[in-house]
């Protein structure tokens, strides 16, 4: 028999805030841009099948970074949630707002409950509006909270860095390209200043756009040839050896970030 | 409900427990009063009186398949509405006609779409052909109970076959027994007079434009030899909403096509009513 002993509330918390800190700091990075025409989800997701960037309604979608398994059973949620009350009421009546407190009271229920492990996951819950000012993307921490994020935000192991080099370069009104330009530059820089150089196989690229008619539902993959097309104006560089280079370097790191994604 | 029992708000447990990619499924878990064939029936002596729906038809030609469905809905000898809406997408490569009861028609559908479509977002791949003509089939199961009641719907599936390439064509009976049909098919009140227009009108070789005419002139077939059919409604500019499912996709004609097409079969009709001759031998 152990004796229990005393911790305060305050150190309980923030272990488990910590715990929960480390395990999403270990993922790859998502970030999630505004450009003129909708929202576009980007993310370093070498897999084709565990997707990071997810629909779950006409005009939601999800990005999420931490454990695979924690996130997914999210997303499922989420999508259930979303379509029950679609079928209970109409499909207008289903808003990000909405979604995003309930995946913030889920997040944190679970935070603060000391039966259950902390979820060692943050989500982006975005909706596309008729117009860029009606866009709406919620930021949803490990611990339950919400932040209501305009223009551009990122999630992940490299999130604070990531986002102010957004914050100071993403402006409104960017093409597609333009935005998924800053938003692949912004993921290709290292911890300690360094770049690295992505490709597009080793991206995730989804959009909700607005432009998409008449399909109700607005969220699209960007894959394959579409994708390096968009990514083909600043591709075009001097140094075509480096690329392949790096991209055995980052094949050799995979393994790792597979099972921790 | 139990994590849901502090009353947090948090998501309930059946949303967040893994395994089904079903949104019925999970409706029956969840709430099951939501479920069309899980409502406990009233015993009523004979027939409830509820507006129904009529003639389906559907043409496969070369490049994918037609659907197409009159406008008339009926209740008793009242036309209850001129202009109701009898074929539904289903998916991207999928529709749906629909006769019988409109009510607890138009329902199935909704619920049909959102199984199809909640099923491609959980598991990020479609159902095949087949799997989605299953489904359907076990939903119109679950309303064999309002079906022995009067309040029957008996639907068409159509859609292209990704994997093979084709379009096909299910029709159902009233138990969800489904079979395949090959060429074309109809239902409801007026899919005798349809499907024999059909027999005498349905080539291999068709294109899409000439297998919209094909099932408009069945439908025209239809409405001229029952009354719960309606025929295209010239004066109120009502047509027969025509679709159809290629390598493309789902496409409902506009209606300006539909209106061309069937302005041109009614004044043909005017010299002779019965429609195109069929050769004798």
């Amino acid at each position: 028999m152990t004796t229990p002993f005393y911790v305060s509330p305050q150190q309980a918390m923030a272990d488990r805030a910590e715990y929960a800190r480390k395990g999403i700091a270990r993922g790859r990075s998502v970030v999630v841009l505004q450009y003129t025409d909708g929202i576009v989800f980007v993310a370093e997701n070498p897999s084709r099948a565990l997707h990071k960037v997810s629909e779950i309604y006409d005009r939601i979608a999800f990005a999420a970074v931490g454990k695979y398994n924690e996130f997914e059973n999210l997303r499922i949620g989420g999508v259930r949630y979303a379509d029950l009350r679609g079928y209970t009421y109409d499909r207008e009546d289903v808003t990000a707002r909405g979604l995003a407190n309930v995946y913030a009271q889920t997040l944190g229920t679970i935070f603060s409950s000391a039966a259950e492990k902390p979820y060692e996951v943050e989500l982006i819950v975005a909706e596309v509006g008729e117009g860029p000012e009606d866009d709406q993307i919620y930021r949803l921490p490990h611990d339950g909270s919400i932040v209501d994020e305009h223009g551009s935000v990122a999630v992940g192991g490299n999130a604070d860095q990531i986002s102010s080099y957004l914050d100071q370069r993403h402006r409104d009104g960017m093409t597609l390209a333009e935005a998924l330009k800053l938003a692949v530059d912004s993921l290709s820089r290292d911890n300690n200043g360094g770049e690295r150089s992505l490709t597009a196989e080793q991206l995730e690229v989804a959009v909700l756009d607005r432009t998409r008619r008449p399909q109700k539902r607005k969220f699209k993959r960007v894959l394959g040839r579409q994708l390096s097309q968009l990514m083909e104006p600043g591709e075009g560089g001097p140094d075509s050896a480096a690329p392949e280079a790096s991209s055995e370097a980052s094949e050799a790191e995979e393994p790792t970030s597979d099972s921790e994604d | 409900m139990e994590a849901n029992t502090r009353s947090t708000g948090r998501l309930p447990a059946a949303f967040l427990t893994p395994g089904s990619s079903s949104f019925m499924d999970f409706l029956g878990d969840h709430s099951p009063e939501l479920l069309p064939g899980n409502r406990p029936l009233p015993a009523v002596q004979g027939a409830i009186e509820a507006p129904h729906g009529t003639t389906i038809v559907s043409l496969t030609f070369a490049g994918g398949v037609v659907l197409a469905g009159d406008r008339r809905a009926t209740m008793g000898n009242v036309i209850a509405q001129r202009d109701i809406e009898k074929v539904f997408p289903a998916d991207e490569y999928s529709a749906v006609g629909i006769a019988g009861t409109a009510g607890i028609a138009v329902e199935m559908v909704k619920l049909f779409q959102l199984e199809l479509e909640h099923f491609e977002k959980v598991e990020g791949t479609v159902l095949s052909l087949e799997g989605k003509a299953n489904r359907l089939s076990t939903m119109i199961r679950g309303n064999l109970g309002m079906a022995m009641q009067g309040l029957a719907v008996v639907p068409i599936f159509a859609g292209w076959d990704v994997d093979r390439e084709k379009g096909r064509i299910f029709s159902y009976d009233v138990t969800g027994g489904r079979s395949e049909e090959r060429g074309f098919a109809a239902t409801g009140s007026g899919s005798m007079f349809a499907r024999g227009a059909l027999k005498k009108l349905y080539r291999e070789d068709l294109s899409e434009e000439q297998a919209a005419t094909a099932v408009l002139q069945a439908l025209y077939d239809a409405a001229d030899d029952d009354s719960a059919t309606g025929g295209p409604d010239l004066a109120r500019r009502i047509y027969p909403i025509v679709t159809s499912i290629t390598e493309d996709g789902f496409k409902r004609f506009s209606e300006g096509e539909v209106s061309e097409l069937a302005r041109a079969i009614h004044e043909r009709r005017l010299e002779e009513p019965d429609g195109p001759r069929a050769a004798l031998l």
